[in-house]
């Protein structure tokens, strides 16, 4: 991958007052993937906005790792069912158009 | 610009101490969260306004000035500057306050009262800008094949490319069409739902179509040819001798295409619906008669 895609952690740190400590957490909790390039810990810029979203949940509400886990997975299955539902919308606009 | 009761906001009395402000704070914070209720525009801005109260009267210096002056915001500044000219050079708020909120992130009352930087604790929240909604209606046969179109969203246009397949009520991303990031965060995203309207005849079931065919009893007796209609054409089709009312047959590849896999289709589906003669001739009469007899 192009190292221009990726975002250094350091940088990170600095510009949202959070320490290393927290991503080293966050890493260990299995919420992000980092890669080391040229002894620099980044991520890669399309896991940023993940990253971004975790860490305002955390500063904001105070909220743990395991709780960011937890509530991010139910974000995503939200979104699951949202699109389950549309899916069976569907199927069911089929069986209504049916002719008689 | 209004008078803000930041108790009012956090659900508090003008006796609430700090344990109740923080307490206030993070259930209120919880349930408004953007990342939490993601595009919607009312919890964005409850969450701003409940954020908004807690850095207020959170900070001692802050509540104090906003208990002293709060229903009086207006002239604030002037009971500040004579307050300030009996006691001598004494600042209030200090210039420890050099925070990086943006200002369109706070209410008009609170930049009139506490300046537009606000004096916030360094801490810059950054937010991915709001997502777009945007409908497209299209007929059955636009998503038949993949095309482009432009759109206009707020104002600009936008080329998107509709990938052949692609079903009704289901919703696209855009990356980084949406509204601008706040405090320097990515931009939204735009989603675009689509409506697909169907008047073909054909009725869509995941990749595949259905259609009901008339079928003519001698063609259903002694079988023969007849043509027809695919969203890809007209197609002839052989009809087997016997052929029972209500008998599907299956097209493999004559259905809708698959989305985003290029070449590959569902089937179509046809089901023969059996047509009795009305209207017979005498002679016509007489054949089926001649017809009983012999199977009976």
């Amino acid at each position: 991958m192009d190292n221009t895609d990726m975002v250094m952690l350091d940088d990170f740190c600095a510009s949202h007052h959070v320490e290393i400590s927290f991503i080293h957490s966050l890493e260990e909790s299995g919420l992000i993937e980092t890669v080391v390039i040229n002894e620099a810990l980044c991520v890669t810029s399309n896991d940023l906005p993940k990253l971004e979203q975790i860490t305002r949940l955390h500063q904001d509400l105070n909220i743990n790792p395991e709780g960011i886990g937890a509530v991010t997975h139910l974000l995503r299955h939200i979104e699951e069912m949202k699109q389950e539902i549309a899916q069976l919308r569907n199927r069911l606009s089929f069986y209504e158009g049916e002719e008689p | 610009m209004e008078y803000i009761d930041y108790y009012k906001v956090l659900g508090l009395d003008k006796n609430a101490t700090q344990d109740d402000i923080k307490k206030a704070y993070r259930k209120l914070a919880r349930k408004h969260h953007p990342d939490l209720n993601p595009n919607d525009k009312e919890a964005h801005k409850k969450f701003q306004q409940v954020n908004e109260a807690n850095e207020v009267l959170s900070d001692p210096e802050k509540r104090k000035k906003y208990d002293q002056y709060g229903k009086d915001w207006q002239h604030a500044e002037q009971f500040e500057q004579a307050r300030q000219s009996r006691q001598g050079a004494q600042h209030f708020g200090g210039e420890g306050f050099s925070g990086q909120f943006d200002e369109g992130d706070f209410s008009d009352f609170f930049a009139s009262m506490f300046g537009d930087s606000g004096g916030f604790r360094q801490r810059q929240t950054k937010f991915r800008g709001e997502d777009y909604h945007a409908e497209l209606q299209l007929n059955l046969t636009d998503v038949y094949k993949t095309h482009q179109q432009v759109l206009k969203v707020n104002d600009k246009n936008i080329r998107i490319t509709i990938p052949a397949g692609v079903e009704d009520g289901q919703k696209i991303k855009v990356k980084g069409f949406g509204g601008p990031g706040i405090n320097g965060g990515p931009n939204g995203d735009l989603y675009i739902t689509f409506h697909i309207v169907n008047n073909t005849g054909f009725r869509r079931h995941g990749n595949d179509l259905h259609k009901n065919i008339d079928l003519d009893l001698y063609t259903a007796v002694l079988g023969g040819e007849m043509t027809v209609d695919t969203l890809d054409g007209k197609i002839k089709l052989n009809v087997k001798q016997e052929t029972q009312n209500e008998t599907k047959i299956r097209l493999k590849g004559k259905g809708f295409p698959v989305y985003k896999k290029d070449g590959e289709f569902g089937d179509l589906i046809l089901t023969f619906k059996l047509k009795i003669p009305v209207n017979l001739t005498e002679k016509q009469k007489e054949l089926f008669e001649q017809l009983s007899k012999l199977s009976s």
